[in-house]
Parts: C-alpha cells; structure tokens; sequence
C-alpha cells in the first residue's frame, strides 16, 4: 500500500496551495502556518517513500487503476527517492527560513506549495508527457516567486525566466512529441523498450526521428537547468528574486531539470543509444564540459555575492550532467550525490549569505571584509558550505565530484577527468576569495567598507531598500543544520550506493 | 522537394510558424510582441501534435460497444494538446501580468529602452 505515497506527494501540496488563497479572504499572514504544516506531511510522506525504496527497490503506482502503457504511471525508485528527499528537507527548511525571512503574503505560499507540488511531479512521474506538465508547473510557480518582492528589477528578471523557459520546456515538448511518433507510447520505460526494438523490429536507435528527440530533449532541459549557454535567464532570476525564493529555487529548480535529463538518459534512451549514436554521448560531453569551464570562469569574474553564486551552479549542473552522460555505474553515481549536496550546499549557502546581507547590508565581495568576527557562526557556515563545494573532504561536495571523475577516469574520457579537477581550481578561486574578505582582510579595509557601501548608495541604488533586517535564531539554526548535514553526508557513501544499486544493475547489465 | 511539400504540408507548416515564433520572440523590442511570438511558436507545437495523430479518411475515436468501424484517429496528442494549450494559456497569463508590472515600474514595454532606464 505504500505506492499510494506517490501521489499524495503531488497531491497534497498542490491542493493545499489553494488554501492560503482561500484563508486570505479572513485573515492575512496565516499562508505561512498552512506551508509549514504542508511541508511537514511531505517531508513524512517522502520519508516513508525513501524508506520504502531503500528496502524494496522500485515503487509504482498506476494513476486511475490504468496500467501503462495507455495509463499514466508514477514511479518511486532509487534515482527519484533521494531527489525526493532533497526538495522535502529543502521545502521544510526554507519553510523554517522564512517565518521571520519573509515574504508573510498568503498568495507568496499558495505559489510556494504549488512548487513543491510540481517539482515532486517532475520527480516521480514515469510518464514523458506527464514530465512536461510538472515542468510547467513548476516554471509557472518559479517565475510568480522570482517576482515575489514586487520590485521592477525582478519582474523584468521573471519575464526573462518565463520566456526563455517556456521555450526550453516547448522544446522539451517537441522532442517528446519525436520520440511519440516514432514510438507510440509515451511511458518512459515502454519507450525504452520499443526503441530497443521490442516489437520485433530493428533497434530505432539510429533513427533520424529518435536523434533529432534526444537532442530537443537535451537542450530543452538544458535551458531548464541552466547549462552554458543556455544560462542567461538563471543569473538576473537568482540576483533579484526574494532572498527566501532564491535559496529555495537555487537549490531545487535547477536541480530537478538536471535529474530530468539523467531521467530521461538513463531510463529512456539508456546505454545502447549511446553506443549506437556515440556523437550524441560527446555532444552532451562537450556541452557539459564547456558548461563546467565557463561557468566557473563567469563565478570568478563576478563582484557581487547572489550573482557569483548563480553563475557557480551553472558550473555545478555541468558536472552533474557530465555524470549523466558517462553513464558509468561511478559517475552515475557521482552525479546523483552531486545533485543532492549541490542542492543543500547551494541553498544553504544563499540562505547564509542573506542572512549576512539582512544583518550588515553585505552584498558583495568587498562588503565582506572582517565578517567573520562580527558574524562569526553565520560567516563559519559561509566558509563551511564553500569550502564543500570545492570538493574538500569530508563533504558530500567532495564524495560527488570524486565519483564522478572516477567515472571519467574509468571510462577513459580523460578530457572530462580533466575539466573536474579544473572546475576544482576554479571553484577554489572564487571561494578563497570570499573566505580571504571574511577572515583575513587588513582591518583598514573593513572600516573603509561602510563608506564604500554609501558611495554605491549614492550612486542611485536606494539606500533603505537593502537596510538591515530582522534575523532570528530560527535562521542561523536552519544554515548551520545545513552545514552540519553537508558534512555528515559525507560519510553517506554506503547509503546512496544501496538506492542506487537496483537502477545501476538495471541500467548497467 | 515539392512532393514533400504537397504531401507533409502541416509540418511544413508547422516548421515556418515555430520559426516565425522564435525569431518574433528573438528579434521584437516590445515584450507583449514577445509573449505574442511565444503563443506563436507553442501553438506550431500543437499543430505538429494534431497532424502526428491525423489518419487519411479515419474517424474520431469514439468506438461503438460492439467496437471495430476503424480506422480511428489516435486520441491521445489531441489530449495532449488540449492540457497542453490549458499550460500555454496560464504561462501567457503571468506573463501579462508581468508586462504590465514593469509597465507600473518603468512606464515602457520596450526592452531597449527598460535596459536604458534600468541601467541609471
């Protein structure tokens, strides 16, 4: 009876997303306590369902008693379980963040608990149509949050977001609609298997139609999860969102278009597309190397700290995608562990940063000179998080970016070996940047930072809009739990070898 | 070429209405003709679904209880389409909403001019 958990995840919250809207006609500021409460059932309901899957394997569920091909079937399994569990914890922690973070409007958790909804649809829909749908939900969710604050910088951000994601999810769309024609089926693994040729037939792997589906698939979802260069939308929608909504999509948004693209490579297309079509496996290669390489260069050059971070996940995602693309048991691997601790560290790494920026006006590198003793718990979590996401042990940062480049050495593809110790320099640069103006910064330069703080202020920004605000225990509680969870992940090997063994065996015979 | 064309014209058509869409999405200032090029290139989307599932001289599948009278045209991207226009049409409303956001804050909906506004 446990596969009923499939779709009460999508369920609950996107129903429960009508009643902040539906209270706000009473009382106002209550949309909070329905989200919390929301994301509570979830993150039980998603437990349940990891628990179920790291004891049994794959869960399904046929929606309306329909069995698929012709029904639409849900799917819990070892790639989908730990993204599960990741937007559960992430919804209840930023849940958490925002009690005293803001925004209190009802409307602002009706679009957050639709998020959620739609982003456990991606998750585990086993349906490439019904993939699209959640997509959108999701993209619909997203681009109202970017625009939560109300100001015109991040409406015109949102904008850009929406039309650049409807056209990646539209592409998405088409490739779907190849691989239908081709194939006639849109259930994930009924199409692997008649593009295996299950029919009778010939394998449909070197098929025009089945190509050109996977390369609309791919940079669709690649605009979705904001590979280089594809990213353009990702930065301005990261920089002028709410620092409640940035933390939030940072860590999940991105995320689950990147675990759609493992989805799909994985359990659509699988091994022997590769090995029929090798072009299509470099061409994703390539895409996510350069991805990595120009990612990291853009974080480098980058002054202020919400725009640095942005350009860092496009980085990240083509690392996670490379993984995909190696399609060895280790990178696979690699990549699933990277999504998930990308997600934490990256979303608890915003979530640090607005809290400095909510308590000393912090918002660029310069800002944060000598932080680290005026904030010091705050700043350790900043320095914690970043030095994860350069790959230090022991860290969940560490354990992805190793498999992974033990997957390219294994495969041999010593280009991408190279790219991943690369990207580790690179991240290096950034971060020790940041963590040299929070420790080691000469004490002249913080006294001078205030005044250099006004100058930009005169120079037309408004100073009040960036005043210090509130900060509660609450918050430094969920940014430090973040860290401690980062680096206790680390020792989590064993754990996501036990998910993942069943869909590696499946996938790796 | 001209076979193709007479015989696969909907895809032919479908192929110049996305690229009108994307190039009108592309090369437009004004962001209500953006959102309009958008509609657009979804809406050659959905011709290419309906024309996938177009069968020469079959009829809707609707089966009669005792079943057979084929052929019948496949119902399923016409299902698709439908939920995918029900997508179209909320992505273009928030969309609106957003064009008329900025509006409020900048008093234009041009974007050479929102960057120029912007950038002071």
């Amino acid at each position: 009876m446990t596969d009923v958990v499939l779709p009460l995840l999508i369920a609950v919250p996107i129903l429960a997303a009508v009643l902040p809207l539906l209270l706000s006609l009473k009382t106002t500021e209550t949309g909070w306590y329905v989200a919390a409460a929301t994301c509570l059932v979830e993150a039980g309901l998603a437990a349940v369902l990891v628990r179920a899957v790291y004891a049994d394997g794959r869960l399904s569920h046929y929606v309306g008693d329909y069995a698929p091909p012709h029904g639409i079937e849900l799917v819990g399994d070892g790639l989908s379980a730990p993204v599960v569990g990741l937007i559960a914890v992430v919804a209840l922690g930023v849940v958490a963040y925002a009690y005293t973070a803001g925004p209190r409007r009802n409307s602002f958790y009706s679009a957050y608990l639709l998020l959620v909804g739609g982003l456990m649809g991606v998750s585990v829909t086993g349906d490439l149509f019904n993939m699209f749908v959640f997509l959108e939900i999701t993209g619909l969710a997203t681009y109202a949050l970017v625009a939560a604050d109300r100001s015109g910088e991040s409406a015109v951000a949102a904008l850009k977001y929406l039309i650049l994601g409807t056209t990646g999810a539209s592409l998405f769309l088409i490739g779907v609609g190849y691989a239908f024609i081709a194939t006639g089926t849109l259930n994930m693994v009924d199409l692997s298997r008649q593009l295996a040729g299950a029919g009778g037939g010939a394998a449909l792997y070197s098929s025009r139609v089945v190509l050109a589906s996977f390369g609309f698939i791919v940079v669709g979802l690649g605009l979705k999860a904001a590979v280089f260069p594809l990213h353009t939308w990702q930065p301005d929608a990261y920089t002028y969102s709410p620092d409640t909504v940035t933390a939030f999509i940072s860590a999940l948004a991105s995320t689950v278009a990147a675990y759609a693209i493992g989805r799909v490579v994985l359990t659509v297309y699988t091994l022997s597309f590769f090995e029929a079509a090798p072009l299509a496996r470099a061409a994703v290669l390539a895409f996510a190397s350069v991805s990595v390489l120009a990612g990291s260069a853009l974080a480098v050059v980058q002054t202020e700290i919400k725009r640095m971070l942005a350009y860092s996940s496009v980085s990240q995602f083509g690392l996670v995608i490379a993984g995909f693309a190696l399609a060895t048991p280790d990178a696979v691997l690699g990549a699933v562990v990277h999504l998930v601790g990308h997600g934490l560290m990256k979303g608890g790494l915003f979530a640090a940063t607005a809290i400095l920026a909510a308590r000393h006006g912090a918002r660029t590198v310069d800002d944060y000179a000598r932080l680290g003793y005026r904030s010091p718990v705050v700043a350790g979590v900043v320095g914690v998080l970043g030095v994860a996401l350069v790959g230090v042990p022991p860290s969940i940062g560490f354990l992805g970016k190793w498999y992974i480049a033990v997957g390219a050495v294994r495969a041999e593809a010593w280009p991408v070996a190279v790219v991943v110790f690369l990207s580790t320099m690179l991240t290096l640069a950034y971060v020790a940047r940041l963590l040299e103006r929070l420790y080691f910064a000469p004490p002249e330069a913080a006294s001078s930072a205030p005044s250099g703080a006004d100058a930009v202020a005169d120079g037309g920004e408004a100073p009040d809009s960036r005043a210090p605000e509130a900060v509660s225990a609450g918050m430094v509680a969920v940014v430090v739990l973040a860290a401690l969870v980062v680096v206790a992940l680390g020792f989590s090997t064993g754990v996501f070898e036990t998910f993942l063994d069943p869909v590696l065996g499946g996938v790796f015979q | 070429m001209i076979e193709v064309l007479a015989t696969r014209w909907a895809y032919a058509t479908f192929v110049v209405v996305m690229v009108a869409g994307l190039y009108m999405m592309i090369a437009n200032a004004n962001l209500v003709k953006k959102v309009i090029g958008l509609n657009l290139f979804q809406s050659a989307i959905f011709l290419f679904f309906i024309a996938s599932a177009y069968v020469d001289g079959a009829k809707p599948a609707i089966v009669s209880p005792d079943g057979g009278g084929g052929p019948y045209v496949s119902p399923l991207p016409h299902v698709i389409v439908l939920t995918a226009i029900v997508v179209g049409v909320s992505l273009t409303a928030v969309a609106l909403a957003l064009i008329v956001r900025i509006h409020e804050e900048y008093g234009t909906v041009d974007e050479s001019v929102l960057r120029e506004v912007s950038d002071d």
